[in-house]
Order: structure tokens, then C-alpha cells, then sequence
């Protein structure tokens, strides 16, 4: 006979084998569609490069990481660092950040304002910041390049104004990318700011205030701390995409201003070096999650630790 | 005991002239506050009372400065503070939700004020020491203010609005929150603080009970103006109007009629024909019909004779006091609270006839 203790034991691991078979469509969706894919890059980056494009699949090569971050001398054969590559690398680190801080400066007041209206005008507002939504990304990058270009509206305003006498090039520059970027990524972070200002209980601010807090003093000591998940959200959501973004810097920046996007494209299409693009995406992805650990943590300790 | 005269040289800690407070524009335009005028003496325990949407605490907001008034000053000691932002005001406040930070420490959320007033840190350390002792929260200093239950709560937030020493401290009905027996201890303790400290303190209720046991004066408020201000005696016992006399305290109204003024009293004649002698409201002079009041403790049942006579319709007994309700022989019913005591009972029984004797002087003339 079997104890009571034994049978509710069998029971349980009935229970639990019968949970594991229910959640298994959803397991061969994540490891398919999401984990699959990056493990196919991660075995195409260690392969050897096809002639014309693709891998010899099986043949070992560490080629494609080599390339990533070292140059090979086509005369001598002598090893230098990819100043290249590394250029790209730092430029789209660079970009990312000052897109990251930019749409925080632009994006926090513009949030704060939208809290602040009566509930149904809030409304009203975000959904005018989700308007861009609605267009693809690629005509929304072609209608900046209208406003920034030489003969565009932003030049023939400044210029009909009397600011300048002729017009600021700022296409295919690195400003042309980042006025690309900060547009098209700023409503991903005011919605995430917003969502948290909305909560923000403003009682707060007032106490704030009755205990001798100016304006600055409100908003570094009171406001900032409690939006801090918003701020993270948001930043998050603005960095990512803008690490690996391809369309803007390929529309605005031209063929000259590459980020990583372009560069592994590149390798996929034109550059028939699929395990260095292979690389390429990884490095990406480390990237991004070596920068998101770093932030999160950090602003995890400033958030909390206290005393 | 007549009304303690006002001290002459008790100085005036707030004085709000002439404040009107308006919110929109035009035809819809709402008077949260018409021509409203109060003097808070020093070390005085004030309370704004009244029914909820009165302005208590609009004119509470407007002392604190997250409200600025349309017309009139505001002065504390004397300068006046109307235009001056929150942060600028000698002033803390106690609010309603407490409003403790919920990402700092109970230690930070009183550190917070003195922080901001540039305090050096030693300073901060031992001031901060020192309110946790009076509020009796030193072994929760470093837990999140999610951390801690309501009472200790308004603990903390007392302590945080306390630890700058301001000037004059303002509460916002902030035991409302409380159930009611940390709600008696509460009244207590904020006495306490308040003669420990010293500190002025302005409180906001809607409670007339918490009012009377713990105000040295009180302004009842209702509909956006100031009806009466005196001392909980004045309030209760010889309320201005008939709103004060029926939102505080349980009150019995007599119709009567007058008929004339001897030596400062009114004579009037009640409904059965007798006639009494009442008290007025200072510098009323009633003609015709009036309305006179009278306490439900002030009143006797007796078994014949009296100014009343009715039918007893129930007696609740409450422990201390029991109430017997009477149907007067005009239809009213009239309350009389007589006390306990172990010899005697209070001598009514539930249907039999009764007269209602009513003590000299117990009448008073109203305003309605």
C-alpha cells in the first residue's frame, strides 16, 4: 500500500508533467522563433565564408570574429586593429547615447506637460505622440530628409529668417542621423515617461515643496526618483533600436555614414561575408546587453540603497 | 465662566484679512472662500471646522501657500506672506494622506526639510534623533515608509513637518485616516507635541467631536465663510447660528414667539403658552417668531409641571447617559440626556406622560 505521502507525491509530478506538456507550444515558439535564430548566427559566425555568399556549412573557421575587430594586410599580410569596423563600432555607441540623452531632455518635459493636463485633454495629447506610428518608418525617414536637406524646409526657413546666408549642409553628417533618430525615437520615450509622471502622485510635489524644496530641488529629490522606471523603460526602449538602427543612418547619413546596422547588412549583401556579419550581429547583442546590465544595475543602486 | 477676554498682548501668529477665493471665470465661477477673516494667536491650537466643501482646507492650502488668494493678505507675524511660494514659508504641513516619500527612509523623510534648508549634517542627525523620540518612532528609522501601518504613518509625517521648527504647523484632517481608538490617542498625543513644541498649530476637521476636546479655539465654516470663532465653551454653548448650534453637538429647536427684551434676555412664549426667559446671540434682537435651542443635557424629565410636557416615545440607553426622546404635545420631539447613576433610574417609562423642565438660562435665542 502505498502512503498518503507517496501518492500525493505521484500526484504532484503528474501535476507537473501534465504543466509542461500544456506550456509546450509555447516553448517550441520561444526556442524557434526567438532563441533558434541567434543560435544559427552564433554557428554561422564560427563558419568559414562561401565564394559567393552563405557558409561552407561544417568547415571551422574563426575568420569571421577575427574580422571583427582585426584587418589583415592584402600585401604584407601584417595584423592591424579594423579602425573601420571600430569607427562604426564607436560611432553608433556615440550616436545611441547622444540619441538616448537627447530624446530624455526633449521627451521628460514634454511628458511632464502631458500629465499635468485634465485626464480627458492627456488623452488627446498621447494620442498625437503615437500618430507617427501609423507611417512606415522608411517614408517617415524620407520626410525628414525633406526638412533637413540644403533646399529643404529647414534651411529655406533659417535662411528666409536671415539666421544664414546659405545653407547648413546637414545631410549624410552624423547631425543629419541623430535629427533622424531623436524624431523617430522620441515617442518611445515619452510614452514610457509618461506613464509613470501619470501615476506620479503630486501630493508629493506639494510636500515637497512645504519642506523647503525649490523647483530643481522638487524635481531632482522627488520627481526623478519615482519616475526612475520610466526614465530606465524609456532609455531602454530609445537605445536598442538606435544601436542597431539601419534605415536612418542608410537614408540620412548616405553611404558614408555607416552604424552597425548598415556594416552588417553590408556583409550579408555586397561584402559576401556572412560569418563576419554573423559576428558582427553578436557583438551587437553583447553590446546591448552589456550596456543594459551596466544601467540597470546602476540605476537599481541609486534608486534603492539608501543608508 | 464667561468667554476668557482676548488677551491683549497675545500676539498674533497668522492673520488672514478679507480672503476671497475664487476659482474660474464668469457666470460659473465658484467662491470657494467669501470675505473670510481669522486671527491665529501663538502657541494656540486652532481648528477649522465644518462640513466637507466649506473651505477648510482651501483656506488651510492658501496658509501653506499651494493656493494664492484672489483678494485679502495673509500675514505671519506681521509680514505679509500672500505672494510668497511654499517653500518660502516658516510653514509645514501635516496632509491628509501623510505624503511621506515613498523612496526614502522614514529617517530621510524627516531629514528631508532640514536637508533643504542646507542644515549641516550633525545638525540633521541629532535634530532628526530627537523628532523620532517625540513621535516615538526610533526603531523604525530606516524602514520604507510602505513599510509602516497608517498610525505610524501620521507619526512620521508629523515628525517630518515638525523637525524644521516651523513657525506654524498645519493639519489636515490627518486623523481621518485612523480607526477610532488610535484616532483617541492620536488627539491626545497631538496635544502633547503641541505644548511640548510650542508651535502654533492650524487643524482642519470635519469632526466636531475632535474639535471641541482638542481646540483652544475653533472657526466653524460652512459654505465658504466663517460663521463663528470662539472657544469650544463659546461654540458649543452659545453658538452664534443655527448652523453652528446644529452641526455641533445634538440640539434640540423650539419654535416661540417673542415678546419682548428684559435686562439683555428675551422673553418669549412657547408653543403650550408658558412663557421663559432666553439668552441672545450677541447683538441680536429678534422680533415675531423665533427660534430658541436648547441642549438635550440642559433639559430634565420630571413627572409634572415643567416649561414641556409630552409623551415619552423611547429611551436608548448609552452607558454613562441615557437619552429618552419625547413627543412634545405640539408634535416635535425634544431630547433630554439625563446622566446615570447607580441609585436611580432615570425614571421615564416608554409611554407615560411627562413634563420637560428646561434649567434657567438654558434657552438661547438664534439666528437661523
Amino acid at each position: 500500500m502505498a502512503s498518503a505521502a507517496e501518492i500525493a507525491r505521484r500526484d504532484e509530478q503528474g501535476k507537473i508533467r501534465s504543466r509542461w506538456l500544456l506550456s509546450a507550444p509555447a516553448l517550441v515558439i520561444v526556442f524557434i522563433a526567438s532563441i533558434g535564430p541567434l543560435f544559427v548566427m552564433l554557428a554561422y559566425s564560427f563558419m568559414a565564408k562561401g565564394d559567393y555568399g552563405d557558409v561552407k556549412p561544417g568547415e571551422f573557421s574563426l575568420d569571421g570574429w577575427f574580422s571583427v575587430f582585426l584587418q589583415r594586410d592584402i600585401f604584407d599580410d601584417t595584423l592591424s586593429l579594423a579602425d573601420a569596423h571600430l569607427s562604426i563600432l564607436w560611432r553608433s555607441v556615440r550616436l545611441s547615447v547622444i540619441t538616448t540623452v537627447l530624446t530624455l531632455a526633449l521627451g521628460f518635459p514634454t511628458a511632464y506637460f502631458i500629465a499635468t493636463r485634465l485626464r480627458h485633454t492627456r488623452e488627446i495629447w498621447v494620442f498625437l505622440v503615437t500618430i507617427p506610428f501609423w507611417t512606415n518608418l522608411l517614408i517617415r525617414t524620407f520626410a525628414m530628409q525633406q526638412v533637413i536637406r540644403n533646399e529643404g524646409v529647414l534651411n529655406t526657413l533659417l535662411m528666409w529668417l536671415g539666421v544664414i546666408n546659405e545653407p547648413i549642409p546637414i545631410m549624410y553628417t552624423d547631425w543629419a542621423i541623430l535629427f533622424g533618430m531623436v524624431y523617430v525615437y522620441l515617442p518611445l520615450m515619452v510614452l514610457p515617461l509618461y506613464a509613470s509622471l501619470e501615476k506620479l502622485d503630486f501630493r508629493l510635489v506639494e510636500a515637497g515643496y512645504d519642506l523647503y524644496a525649490g523647483r530643481l530641488a522638487v524635481l531632482r529629490r522627488i520627481i526623478l526618483p519615482l519616475v526612475k522606471p520610466g526614465i530606465v523603460a524609456g532609455s531602454i526602449l530609445v537605445f536598442i533600436p538606435s544601436l542597431g538602427a539601419y534605415v536612418i543612418p542608410r537614408v540620412l547619413g548616405g553611404g558614408k555614414n555607416l552604424m552597425l546596422g548598415n556594416l552588417i547588412e553590408l556583409q550579408f549583401g555586397a561584402g559576401r561575408n556572412w560569418p563576419l556579419g554573423a559576428a558582427l550581429s553578436i557583438t551587437l547583442m553583447v553590446l546591448v546587453m552589456v550596456a543594459m546590465l551596466f544601467y540597470v544595475r546602476n540605476a537599481a543602486r541609486s534608486g534603492g540603497g539608501h543608508g | 465662566m464667561p468667554e476668557p477676554a482676548a488677551v491683549p498682548d497675545a500676539r498674533i501668529a497668522v492673520e488672514c484679512r478679507g480672503i476671497v477665493k475664487q476659482f474660474g471665470e464668469g457666470p460659473r465661477a465658484l467662491r470657494a472662500l467669501d470675505n473670510v477673516s481669522v486671527s491665529i494667536r501663538e502657541n494656540e491650537f486652532f481648528t477649522l471646522l465644518g462640513p466637507s466643501g466649506c473651505g477648510k482646507t482651501t483656506l488651510l492650502r492658501m496658509i501653506a501657500g499651494f493656493e494664492y488668494p484672489t483678494e485679502g493678505s495673509i500675514r505671519l507675524h506681521g509680514e505679509d506672506i500672500a505672494g510668497l511660494p511654499p517653500f518660502k514659508r516658516p510653514i509645514n504641513t501635516v496632509f491628509q494622506s501623510y505624503a511621506l516619500f515613498p523612496h526614502l527612509t522614514v529617517w530621510e523623510n524627516v531629514a528631508f526639510g532640514l536637508q533643504m534648508l542646507g542644515r549641516p549634517k550633525g545638525e540633521i542627525a541629532a535634530r532628526v534623533a530627537e523628532m523620532l523620540k517625540l513621535v516615538h518612532m526610533e526603531e523604525l528609522a530606516q524602514r520604507r515608509t510602505d513599510q509602516i501601518s497608517g498610525g505610524q504613518g501620521q507619526r512620521v509625517a508629523l515628525a517630518r513637518a515638525l523637525a524644521p521648527a516651523p513657525k506654524v504647523l498645519l493639519l489636515d484632517e490627518p486623523l481621518s485616516a485612523l480607526d477610532y481608538k488610535l484616532r483617541k490617542e492620536m488627539q491626545i498625543e497631538l496635544k502633547r507635541m503641541q505644548s511640548e513644541t510650542g508651535i502654533t498649530f492650524i487643524f482642519v476637521t470635519h469632526d466636531q467631536e475632535e474639535a471641541l476636546t482638542m481646540s483652544d479655539r475653533i472657526a466653524v465654516m460652512s459654505k465658504g465663510k466663517v460663521l463663528q470663532i470662539g472657544t469650544p465653551w463659546d461654540i458649543y454653548d452659545k453658538p452664534a447660528e443655527r448652523f453652528v448650534a446644529d452641526f455641533i453637538g445634538e440640539t434640540n429647536f423650539l419654535p416661540a414667539a417673542m415678546v419682548g427684551i428684559e435686562a439683555g434676555m428675551a422673553r418669549v412664549r412657547l408653543p403650550s403658552g408658558i412663557e421663559m426667559s432666553a439668552t441672545l446671540a450677541d447683538g441680536y434682537v429678534p422680533s415675531g417668531e423665533a427660534t430658541l435651542v436648547v441642549r438635550p443635557e440642559h433639559a430634565r424629565v420630571v413627572a409634572s409641571g415643567g416649561q414641556l410636557s409630552g409623551r415619552v416615545e423611547n429611551v436608548v440607553y448609552f452607558g454613562t447617559d441615557t437619552h429618552i426622546h419625547v413627543k412634545l404635545d405640539e408634535g416635535l420631539t425634544f431630547m433630554v440626556r439625563q446622566q446615570n447613576s447607580r441609585s436611580q433610574s432615570c425614571g421615564a417609562e416608554i409611554g407615560t406622560r411627562v413634563g420637560i423642565e428646561i434649567a434657567p438660562d438654558a434657552a438661547q435665542v438664534l439666528r437661523d
